[in-house]
């Protein structure tokens, strides 16, 4: 992996992070590593609880991590504090799910993309701060005619564009998009997704794409991880990922998905027994266990260990035993 | 299929031109304009559309459980069975819903009681349905087997609905709708708040049960996919009207002409199969409820709107089953202009 971090802009190193819940422990990351390249997305797929918005929050250093370690451009940004953490901070943002809970009701739209800037004096006087505000609602398609309005009159759609203008404001490298589009109606998600791959492309900004939403995270990202309980089961570059899934959980996830297509209502799909086990003091061995049809006793002992199987794809499961099915 | 009988003998639900309104003080929300589908015993129609379209309004008008001093049923006519839902009492009413007609709401974590168990949820439809004279032991035995049908181990009936995870909470739902079984199950988005996993067993289970029943399904859902995967029928809607109707076959066979906004919604879907460059998303937004636009009301969004678009309001034209209500339709080789009567009590 060693080549690898030359380009990386955000890399993490046997990330963790436990919650300490009624004195035993939460396992909600558990030893993430990954490298994002400048200019590339990362897509963060998983069921609720997987710990997915926890990887985002700990990577922007929202929540303290556990252990391990995170880079940004090369240098070691863990033990950051004070300036230095706020001027990396933003460099580095977030766009959040809920476009209705996550914009402070009180304050106007020109208010609310502005006062990143004005709190980071990123202008000598206000009135910039209000002028490139405008500029911003220009570029995520906002009509600066909506600059006074307060977010309670727009619809989702408009508001999920708050949000990215909001992010986009202190000319940020790095996003965070956690679920951006999944409380949106597909007409109106599909102008969120071609407006974040067209900044991106604008402004060669890199993302981490948090979704639970698989054919979303194929359409958005150049490589995808697969979590379950905190740890990440797969991971591969996304056409790879799609084409060739060799972790049951990963496979189980695609087979579920409901194509709009009805050639395919007959196909079988693997419907998976039973329910996330908990994240608390989980057992030694595969998390995913308890769930899965290959399971033996292998499973429920060993370490498992991500193996890369050729091609920058990593999977970890006891049962492939090394050879790949093409 | 409708061999010309005018006896609905065969059908489930008819219903014809509905047109439900909520009005306030202020204003009137055009929820659902004058909308006509039917749907055979033992058939399955998704309604498929947008937040605001007018789905659950639907939903609840079939089962009359419209908010009393505002939604308003101002036309058409619900059968069920051939019986007038309207026309019923409420006496009436209270047989009907549970033992006929059943509904599988959205949200499992806000449609149970929090204080009652769910061994008494369920068996609260069977005790009011008790025309068997069940005993006690008979609806407590009744109670277990549900459960066991919906994959719960009937030794958790006397807990409450907080001790559930979202997917067993939706299957206690489930197991309440099915607990009569009824003829007709109306489910409303039962698996937009659960994981996709958690997805692909709630739908098994649905389709398992409506194949075993014998149940006829109205199935509300936003995703075309779920449609795809469980409809025969499929109907889409917009702003309160059904744009296109038709089979899954005829909706989901894309060499097909379809209304341009059906095509918006399949352009903007991410493929899984396919990569593709840039979705295509339906510009602009669904119009306001309480003022909607004159002529077509898809045609502010719409690509291939003309001039007539704007003025008036389009028919409906079908061939065999696949019925779209777009102005373009009427140069579309195959596509005939529906009878009047409907379209002719349309408001406007």
């Amino acid at each position: 992996m060693a080549e690898k971090t030359e380009n990386a802009l955000v890399r993490t190193k046997g990330l963790k992070k436990y919650f300490k819940v009624s004195g035993r422990w939460l396992h909600a990351v558990d030893d993430i590593d990954i490298d994002i390249d400048q200019g590339k997305t990362l897509g963060v797929v998983g069921e609720s609880g997987c710990g997915k918005s926890t990887l985002g929050r700990v990577l922007l250093r929202l929540i303290e991590p556990t252990s391990g370690k995170i880079f940004y451009d090369g240098n070691d940004i863990t033990g950051y504090k004070g300036t230095q953490l706020k001027k990396i901070r933003s460099q580095m943002q977030i766009i959040f799910q809920d476009p209705y809970s996550s914009l402070n009701p009180r304050m106007s739209v020109a208010e609310i993309i502005a006062e990143y800037m004005i709190v980071n004096r990123a202008y000598r006087r206000k009135a910039d701060a209000f002028n490139q505000a405008a500029k911003l609602m220009d570029m995520v398609g906002l009509a600066r005619r909506y600059a006074n309005l307060y977010p309670h009159e727009l619809d989702g759609g408009r508001r999920q564009r708050i949000g990215v203008a909001r992010a986009l404001s202190l000319n940020p490298k790095f996003i965070v998009c956690d679920e951006p589009v999944s409380a949106l109606d597909v007409s109106i998600q599909a102008q969120i997704l071609n407006l974040l791959m067209d900044l991106q492309e604008e402004m060669g900004l890199t993302y981490m794409f948090i979704t639970h939403d698989l054919s979303v995270v194929r359409h958005i990202s150049s490589e995808i991880m697969v979590m379950y309980l905190g740890q990440c089961v797969e991971r591969a570059e996304a056409d790879e990922l799609f084409r060739n899934p060799v972790h049951p959980y990963t496979k189980a996830l695609l087979s579920a998905i409901p194509e709009p297509d009805i050639e395919t209502r007959n196909k079988e799909i693997k419907v998976l027994r039973g329910e996330v086990t908990s994240p608390i003091d989980p057992p030694a061995g595969c998390r995913f266990a308890p769930r899965c049809e290959l399971a033996t006793e292998n499973c429920m002992t060993d370490a498992i260990e991500l193996v890369d199987r050729g091609g920058g794809h990593f999977a970890a499961c006891v049962n492939l035993s090394g050879q790949r099915t093409n | 299929m409708t061999s010309g009988t005018t006896e609905p003998k065969e059908l489930m639900l008819e219903v014809k031109n509905l047109t439900v309104e909520y009005q306030s003080d202020l204003e009137t929300v055009h929820a659902v304009n004058g909308i006509s589908f039917s749907l055979a015993k033992g058939g399955t129609i998704g309604l498929v559309g947008e937040t605001g379209a007018g789905k659950t309004t639907t939903a609840l008008a079939l089962m009359r459980l419209l908010p009393e001093r505002t939604g308003k049923i101002r036309q058409g006519d619900i059968l069920l069975n051939g019986t007038s839902v309207l026309k019923s009492s409420d006496k009436e009413l209270m047989l009907l819903r549970g033992e006929t007609i059943a509904m599988i709401f959205q949200d499992p974590m806000t449609s149970l009681n929090p204080v009652l168990t769910i061994g008494d949820q369920i068996s609260e439809s069977i005790l009011l349905h008790n025309s068997q004279g069940r005993t006690p032991e008979q609806i407590q035995g009744r109670v277990d087997e549900v459960l066991n049908m919906v994959g719960i181990p009937p030794a958790r009936k006397r807990e409450y609905p907080h001790q559930f995870s979202g997917g067993m909470r939706q299957r206690v739902v489930i197991a309440i709708a099915m607990a009569c079984e009824p003829d007709l199950l109306i489910a409303d988005e039962p698996t937009t708040a659960l994981d996709v996993t958690i997805q692909a067993q709630v739908l098994m289970m649905i389709r398992k049960l409506r194949d075993r029943l014998g149940t006829s399904l109205v199935m509300i859902t936003h995703d075309l996919g779920i449609v795809a995967q469980t409809c025969d029928n499929v109907a889409v809607m917009y702003a309160g009207q059904l744009v296109e109707v038709g089979s899954a076959k005829d909706i989901f066979n894309r060499e097909n002409s379809h209304h341009p906004y059906t095509n918006g919604l399949f352009g903007s879907i991410p493929k899984l199969n396919e990569r593709v460059k840039r979705l295509k998303p339906i510009p602009g937004l669904m119009p306001d409820p309480t003022a909607l636009p004159e002529g077509c009301y898809f045609s502010p969004r719409c690509a291939e709107s003309a001039n007539m678009c704007l003025k008036a309001r389009p028919e409906v034209y079908v061939k065999g089953e696949h019925k779209i209500k777009c102005h373009k339709m009427r140069n579309v080789d195959g596509y005939v202009k529906e009878e009047a009567e409907r379209e002719e009590a349309e408001r406007g």
